[in-house]
């Protein structure tokens, strides 16, 4: 017997929804799918270090709060359980990972993966080097396996073509 | 002492402090190298003990307003004012992220400008995070528009930036008066912040979220209630030539009362809120920078400083201050600064800071701050994206001082 093709999905805040609908429509029946989701350690590192400016202000008498990781890392399991829903596919496998994005979705797909599902999300009403982010670009590139890129809303028309270059 | 081992021992005391300060080690309190490096100048008879009474009586009236503003900025969070915020930017934003962020700006701009950056920092960021991971929209932009805000829109008022309380008791200027000026440059300086952000950006604001995926948390009306009658009365105390100190001392004991009533606070959460090692500090970082400007460095500042309110002027001032705050911080660097602009009026002394408030945008929380500060977030297993938060800064900065620094030139023209 054949083994089963093995798909992971990228989700991503902002493209999920479109990603997840357009890998559904794609992927085989058969097919092993798992959901990848990697939260940005940069961000919480901004927020955290913010404070190293006030020199010692920190309203040592305010509300508890959780520490944002984890804040962060409850939301990624949030939003990998709704793409699992709207996957149809409560079987999926979900993967939740945190530092550089690109660098860990790369590495996650690095052993044993056949297809990585990926949304542009780039700017749109530019079409060209910059309809893909800089995270997207990066895994684009250097994902060791094949990426199937799709529009997470409608995609263009062909009118969106510029014309020929005279000459 | 000769003047030269003197301006050497103040100048190595200022960097121990600081670098005492950012670090903390064991969660040391800042006051710990400050207080004994202030001693030891006193000591030494580096700071003649006549400058340093001086010094300390300036000072006095802005630790206690800083004070005061602290105590408000934590009693408000005890209410549950920024959680509310967060709820409302979600339900607000019906899920779209532009709309989203422009709350975020709205939001920050106005904690920033009434309960002071810190309040936006420490208070602000965390709910604004919580709210856009809950949205499952990218945090990314939201985040540092807070940590931009907290810089560039603490331009508006006195109690938004401990620079500006400090320049403001040297400035003699009316609370209502700085306000007044300050308003154009606060608004220049929020308008470049959003063109230059909405764009850099792009990319990560897409999408749509279920705004009601954020619990709604309905607004503490009367601590509302409080900050608005505050505001209130800071303008009016420069009418009746009152310290507004008093109003937000006022503020604080209003908010405070209830709060202690129902138990929703403590006397020792009261006393650890007030925050005095760092107040100790700040006195101590005053007479230490004191002490270096008396011996030598003072005058050279002096020299690097313009006098006069042309654009010309007010330009490079707001320039010497970005670049001085971006070396060392933006606090030793406003006091430094003040004594060589203080007798030139207003003008002079607000472009110091729009340089020493806006400026720190530029190398995350000034140079010195993010070399430290890099290595204790290494050790949290936290990441400081350097290079992408200097381009932003590289790209905001400027435009904010040339912005903000023709406006207070506008504004000094038509407030006077």
């Amino acid at each position: 017997m054949m083994p089963s093709v093995r798909i992971v999905i990228w989700v991503v805040e902002g493209t999920w929804q479109g990603c997840v609908d357009a890998a559904r429509r794609s992927i085989p029946a058969g097919a092993r799918v798992a959901l990848l989701h990697v939260t940005p350690s940069d961000v919480t590192g901004v927020a955290a270090a913010a404070p190293a400016g006030l020199l010692g202000r920190t309203f040592a008498g305010r509300r508890p709060t959780l520490p944002l990781p984890d804040v962060a890392g409850a939301a990624a399991s949030e939003l990998l359980a709704a793409a699992a829903q709207r996957l149809g596919r409560q079987d999926a496998e979900l993967l939740q990972r945190r530092g550089r994005v690109e660098r860990e979705v790369v590495l996650a797909v690095a052993e044993n993966v056949d297809l990585l599902v990926v949304a542009r999300d780039g700017d749109h009403s530019r079409l060209g080097p910059h309809s893909l982010g800089p995270a997207t670009r990066f895994v684009v590139d250097h994902a060791p396996c094949a990426v199937l890129l799709v529009w997470p809303d409608e995609p263009p028309g062909v009118e969106s073509m510029p014309p020929p270059p005279r000459g | 002492m000769p003047s030269a081992i003197a301006e050497t021992l103040s100048g190595l005391l200022l960097v121990a402090t600081l670098v005492c300060a950012i670090i903390r080690p064991r969660g040391l309190p800042e006051a710990l190298v400050a207080v004994p490096a202030a001693g030891l100048l006193l000591l030494f008879g580096v700071l003649p003990l006549s400058e340093a009474a001086a010094e300390a009586r300036s000072l006095a009236p802005t630790i206690g307003f800083l004070a005061a503003v602290l105590l408000l900025a934590t009693f408000a969070d005890r209410f549950g004012l920024f959680e509310a915020a967060g709820s409302w930017m979600a339900t607000g934003s019906r899920g779209r992220p532009v709309t989203l962020l422009a709350l975020v700006f709205a939001v920050a701009s106005t904690v920033t400008a009434v309960l002071s950056l810190d309040a936006t920092v420490v208070l602000l960021t965390p709910v604004v995070f919580a709210t856009v991971a809950r949205l499952h929209l990218r945090s990314k932009p939201p985040v540092y528009a807070c940590t931009h805000l907290a810089n560039s829109a603490s331009l508006l008022l006195p109690v938004s930036n401990l620079t500006n309380l400090l320049a403001f008791s040297a400035s003699g200027l009316s609370f209502a008066r700085f306000g007044a000026t300050m308003a154009l440059p606060w608004l220049a300086a929020i308008a470049v912040e959003w063109l230059v952000l909405r764009r850099f950006f792009a990319a990560d604001l897409i999408g749509h979220a279920e705004a009601s995926a954020v619990p709604r948390r309905p607004a503490p009306v009367y601590a509302c209630l409080v900050l608005g009658l505050t505001l209130l009365g800071f303008f009016l105390t420069s009418v009746f030539d009152v310290a507004p100190a008093f109003a937000a001392l006022g503020g604080a004991i209003a908010l405070g009362i209830p709060l202690l009533r129902s138990g929703r606070t403590t006397v020792r959460d009261v006393a650890l809120a007030i925050q005095v090692p760092f107040l100790a500090f700040v006195l101590a970082l005053g007479l230490v920078v004191k002490a270096l400007s008396i011996h030598g460095l003072g005058s050279l500042v002096t020299h690097l400083v313009p006098g006069g309110t042309s654009l010309g002027s007010l330009l490079l001032i707001a320039l010497v201050a970005a670049v001085l705050a971006n070396l060392i911080n933006n606090l030793p660097a406003v006091l430094l600064l003040l004594p060589a602009v203080v007798g030139a009026g207003a003008g002079p002394v607000l472009a110091v800071l729009i340089g020493v408030n806006a400026g720190p945008n530029l190398t995350y929380v000034g140079s010195l701050a993010t070399l430290l500060w890099r290595r204790v977030l290494r050790q949290r297993g936290e990441e400081l994206p350097i290079s992408e938060f200097m381009r932003l800064g590289a790209l905001t900065v400027p435009p904010v001082l040339v912005a903000a620094t023709v406006a207070l030139w506008i504004s000094l023209r038509v407030v006077g």
